[in-house]
């Protein structure tokens, strides 16, 4: 039986070509957007290099002060605050602790480099795994010496020294300072925003004041459970510290600030009453939804026109015994393997963008990858593509009278 | 084997009502070969279609072996068909994307058989027609004689007991048509199938047991 439909529907194809053609580039190309948007989606939210202990991290990257009126404060915080506070809470066995990373120029043989720097704590080399290709994080020694020693990124150390064996001890200049080259890392995706930078120093070289006791300045902090179990208890500790805070400005009357998650954390919106785990995923859903309901509309018209063709068919199979249900399913069949051409296809069509966004460098260090959650999630979009796109037509097909349909020839 | 009771037909618009069938009955006897005919729009090819459980009366029974046909849902109609009836068309209605093998398969597909069995009794059907060197072609490479063998190898190739044939010669030259007639007769005599045949064809009726005019939608005859 299925035999006979895949003939059935392999000669239904090659017989309107043109009709295939619109019917597969639709799939497909709805197809290879959607996957390279959710290898993109599944890169920047499933890649944990270098912070491979997010299941035991609550990330802090927000302040938000209000008062009564609708006056509004909201930012990044101080070194002040997350070290003096949040380094006082119990749970945490360690607090990671960064600053936002800031751009700069610097010259090399009069060339000019746009270099991304940030400042950190000892407690983040520990919180994070980079990968050191040479040299070492580092201590909390240099750091409390105030020593101008930096961590660079592997493009960095390319791109500043060209191709040399190693650079440690050799001098790199940014914003007019000379740092000594200590460690080189492996890149980190600028879309990992709270990990990415091309140069990483010590926070008590930082030309900002680093002792203010404001409680918003330009830093984030990562807290670091002994295990995911302690997370839950963590968050609640961070939350009564947060309750207890005393008000620093009396211009607002309320402090909120959170300890997230690391997608919370990565899509907050930096206002703490609206989630921006929901907004990005209203967004995405409704941006897939509509993305797919042309296609779909588009494949009923056209299997519409295709099935009418066929009434002769249609006719012939109810006589000798087709009951309706039989026919709509062999309808159902018959668009599956289209569109699971078409999502073969479009499987081929994405390998091939992604690999030109990967081999162009579109985005600093973004690697992306077709991976098995893609693929998975490609196939399943095609068979709701083929269900979709196939139901409504079969059921008007199975609907038709024999007798009309034998006579439409 | 097919018992018609007054059977009426009525086509409604929402002007007019047309009666294609008044009050026909026939009783139709197991290994009969049935002719019917009328000029154009008399009803013949409802009555056949009523007699094949492609169309409902509007009024009246319809028996075949015995039973009644009336209140059988989609699926039991679709079932008694496939085991019942063979249906031969003036337009063969093959379906093209097929081959001719394919084509012959299609009512064992709708009752439990294996790709095997089914392969056998294609090639058989289609020897008994003398298609046996045709059955890679696609319709569109037949003539149009050999299309209705294939049209009539598919009507056996389950060994319906009753054979509805509507023109089944109509579209064919004498030669050819008499060809046709001829596997239809043998059909008849040697495995006892019952034939209805609707015909415009006077010499081809007369070949027939019995022949039944219509007129305006009433038995003439």
């Amino acid at each position: 039986m299925l035999k006979n439909y895949f003939k059935i529907a392999i000669a239904v194809l090659r017989r309107r070509k043109f009709f295939t053609f619109i019917s597969l580039f639709g799939i497909s190309f709805t197809l290879t957007i959607l996957l390279v948007l959710t290898a993109f989606i599944d890169k920047v939210v499933g890649d944990s290099y270098p912070d491979a202990k997010r299941d035991r991290s609550l990330y802090v990257t927000n302040l938000q002060k209000t008062n009564n009126t609708g006056g509004m404060s909201s930012g990044a915080l101080s070194f002040y605050f997350l070290d003096h506070f949040a380094g006082s809470l119990k749970t945490p066995v360690k607090v990671g602790i960064s600053s936002r990373f800031s751009g700069t120029n610097t010259y090399v043989n009069n060339k000019k480099i746009a270099v991304n720097y940030k400042y950190t704590n000892a407690a983040y080399w520990d919180i994070m795994e980079y990968d050191f290709l040479e040299g070492k994080p580092y201590s909390k020694q240099q750091i409390d010496n105030a020593e101008k020693v930096a961590v660079i990124s592997e493009d960095m150390k390319n791109e500043y020294f060209g191709d040399i064996p190693s650079v440690t001890g050799k001098f790199i200049e940014a914003d007019n300072v000379k740092y000594r080259v200590i460690g080189v890392v492996k890149n980190v995706p600028i879309t990992s925003y709270m990990t990415y930078s091309d140069i990483y120093l010590p926070y008590t070289v930082s030309k900002i004041n680093y002792k203010s006791k404001g409680y918003q300045g330009g830093y984030i902090g990562v807290l670091l459970a002994a295990s995911s179990a302690d997370v839950p208890k963590m968050q609640q500790e961070y939350n009564q510290m947060i309750a207890r805070l005393p008000l620093e400005d009396k211009q607002y009357t309320k402090q909120t600030s959170r300890a997230e998650s690391y997608i919370s954390a990565y899509v907050n919106t930096g206002d703490e009453n609206k989630s921006g785990v929901t907004l990005v995923l209203t967004v995405i859903v409704v941006f897939v939804f509509i993305f797919m309901l042309l296609p779909t509309l588009n494949l009923v018209n056209i299997n519409i026109t295709r099935i009418m063709e066929r009434s002769s068919e249609i006719g012939v199979r109810k006589a000798f015994g087709a009951s309706s249900k039989t026919l709509v399913y062999q309808f159902i069949v018959e668009n599956i393997i289209l569109t699971l051409l078409g999502g073969l296809i479009g499987l081929i069509l994405s390998f091939i963008v992604i690999q030109l966004i990967n081999s162009e460098n579109f985005i600093a260090n973004l690697e992306l990858s077709i991976n098995f959650t893609v693929l998975g999630i490609g196939l399943l979009v095609c068979l709701i593509f083929g269900l979709i796109s196939g139901v409504y037509p079969a059921w008007r097909m199975s609907k038709l009278n024999v007798v009309t349909a034998l006579k439409a020839q | 084997m097919i018992r018609l009771q007054n059977i009426e037909k009525v086509y409604r618009t929402n002007t007019v009502e047309t009666l294609a069938l008044n009050k026909v009955s026939l009783d139709i006897a197991k290994g009969e070969f049935l002719s019917i005919m009328g000029p154009s729009g008399c009803g013949k090819s409802t009555l056949l279609n009523i007699m094949g459980l492609l169309d409902e009366p509007s009024k009246g029974d319809v028996k075949i072996d015995e039973q009644t046909t009336i209140n059988l849902n989609d699926k039991q109609l679709a079932q008694f068909r496939n085991k019942k009836i063979g249906f031969i068309f003036q337009s063969y209605h093959l379906i093209n994307d097929l081959q001719v093998l394919d084509n012959v398969e299609l009512p064992l597909l709708y009752r439990d058989s294996t790709a095997k069995e089914r392969k056998q009794l294609a090639t058989e059907a289609l020897a008994k027609v003398g298609l046996s060197n045709r059955v890679k072609h696609f319709p569109s490479q037949l003539s149009g004689g050999q299309k209705q063998r294939v049209a009539i190898a598919r009507a056996i190739v389950g060994r319906p007991e009753i054979i509805l044939a509507d023109e089944p010669t109509g579209n064919l030259d004498s030669a050819m048509g008499n060809e046709i007639m001829e596997i239809l007769l043998q059909l008849n005599r040697d495995e006892g199938t019952t034939i209805v045949m609707v015909t415009h064809d006077e010499h081809m009726a007369q070949k027939t047991h019995r022949l039944v005019r219509l007129f305006d939608g009433s038995q003439v005859q």
